[in-house]
């Protein structure tokens, strides 16, 4: 099984780093050839205006949003899952996303940088618990009744997914590629890729 | 499922992952709302914001300092992408006004006049993390230990001339691969000679790399630049005057954002290369006296 990063912009090393150790074959991926070949996508964290606005000048939008609809199994963090979102609620001037998932993304939802934090969470279809890293991240604003809620978290009172899933697309506002825990890249591969 | 969550803020893993969330990235300088505008639309990872671009710090000269709040949240406000902003170098007072600012990374920064000449930040005391220069490993090695979480090499801003740049890209890079072919005893001479703590000279030894992203910076004004600074091992770059200071910003942020992801491609680089206009005019490192040169600052 052949996964490749996306590796426009972002921590794509720690995306294949975390690919390798579960086993799989991962590259990075930037050319519209290599992106035809893959069985499965990571779309990294990162600046998820500077990965749009660079798929979109190297004419990679339309092919990734193909891929996506006949089926490609996709596993989006941070900017990944903003990228995956059928609706950006605030989106920088220009700033398109490939789709995927029927779901309205917050970026930056948690605040500034000042307000990222690491916490534990609970996450469907793994065991135990897992620990969530937040940098700027966005959160789930609203779904379609097609997705599925992994995992969430309460700010203020409010329930906010931070995981979620529709069919063969999974997004996470954290970055467990941060943590050394390949758990949810495992989900992703065994799961969703069907390995 | 859903949980109250304790969260950490402030943690290692969170501040240097902000900066590897940068990689692969553009960070440029902006002095107004309009250019942080630009940048953004080009692709910019982030802007720094700044009263006067490097080039100007160097023509007008004068003590220079951190930004006018006001400044900074407009800034804020305009744009959605990070935005990082400079202290001098020692000046805790600065750090603690943009942490309350809320920028998202601070540079304490040789381009401004340094506030201490003896201590740098202790950037341990601080929710935001924190970016400085090097032009060497144990200089890297130090601002490490005191809490950076991301480092640039200096290169000399405001000059347009790669130079120094590749010099310290290259100095640091052969420095980690010295290391890395070390016998574990010699690596306590190396951190003596380093002037680095050798918890730090051990681990550059075993994983080969700085444990922080490391960015380049100082000089930059072409794609070419760019995917060179890459091409020697960089993890991201700094534009600081040469963007804003050449004919048609627009078109050269977005040019260098290209050749920064596509580094290794010549042809790509070349037609991002292609009618720029003019680049910032420049001033060759070696005809600026050494007392002025701002990578000697920092210690």
């Amino acid at each position: 099984m052949h996964i490749g990063v996306l590796a426009l912009q972002g921590d794509v090393r720690e995306h294949l780093e975390a690919l390798t150790r579960c086993g799989v074959q991962a590259t990075p991926v930037k050319h519209a050839e290599e992106i035809e070949r893959v069985d499965g996508l990571v779309i990294p964290g990162g600046e998820s205006t500077t990965i749009s606005k660079l798929a979109v000048a190297f004419g990679l939008d339309g092919l990734i949003r193909q891929r996506i609809k006949a089926g490609l199994p996709v596993y989006g963090s941070c900017a990944g899952m903003i990228m995956v979102a059928s609706n950006i609620k605030d989106p920088a001037s220009n700033q398109e996303s490939f789709g995927g998932i029927d779901m309205v993304v917050r970026r930056n939802a948690f605040g500034r940088q000042v307000d990222s934090f690491e916490s534990d969470l609970e996450f469907k279809g793994i065991e135990g618990s897992i620990r969530a890293v937040f940098i700027r991240a966005p959160w789930v604003e609203s779904l379609g009744p097609s997705v599925e809620i992994l995992a969430s978290v309460e700010v203020d009172g409010e329930t906010h997914p931070v995981a979620v899933r529709s069919e063969r697309v999974l997004a996470t506002s954290f970055h467990p590629e941060l943590t050394g825990d390949d758990r949810v890249h495992r989900y992703f591969i065994d799961e969703i890729c069907g390995r | 499922m859903s949980q109250d969550v304790t969260k950490v803020v402030g943690s290692d893993r969170v501040k240097r992952g902000m900066a590897e969330m940068l990689k692969g990235g553009v960070i440029m300088d902006v002095v107004n709302v309009e250019q942080a505008k630009i940048a953004e639309d080009a692709g910019a990872v982030a802007v720094m914001a700044l009263e006067r671009v490097p080039a100007d710090i160097r023509a007008q000269g004068g003590v220079s300092r951190a930004s006018d709040p006001d400044m900074i949240q407009a800034i804020q406000a305009a744009v959605s992408i990070p935005v990082m902003a400079k202290v001098r170098i020692g000046h805790f007072v600065e750090a603690q006004v943009l942490e309350s600012l809320k920028v998202d990374y601070i540079d304490e920064s040789e381009v401004l006049t340094p506030a201490d000449f003896e201590h740098h930040i202790d950037k341990w005391n601080f929710t935001i993390p924190f970016v400085c220069g090097a032009t060497n490993l144990g200089e890297a090695l130090r601002r490490i230990n005191e809490g950076a979480a991301m480092i640039r090499s200096k290169g000399e801003a405001g000059t347009g001339d790669v130079s120094n740049a590749t010099t310290h890209m290259r100095k640091i890079g052969s420095e980690i691969r010295r290391l890395t072919s070390m016998r574990e005893e010699e690596l306590y001479v190396a951190a003596k000679e380093l002037q680095a703590p050798y918890a730090l000279v051990k681990e550059v030894a075993q994983t080969g790399k700085l444990p922080v992203v490391l960015f380049t910076a100082g000089g930059i004004a072409t794609p070419a630049d760019a995917a060179m600074m890459m091409q020697l091992g960089a993890d991201g770059v700094f534009v600081g005057s040469g963007i804003f200071k050449s004919g048609n910003p627009a078109q050269r942020a977005a040019a260098v954002v290209k050749a920064t992801t596509y580094y290794t491609d010549a042809k790509i680089i070349a037609d991002a290369s292609r009618g720029l206009g003019e680049a910032m005019v420049g001033i060759n490192v070696a005809d600026i006296p050494v007392p002025h040169r701002l990578a000697e600052r920092g210690w």
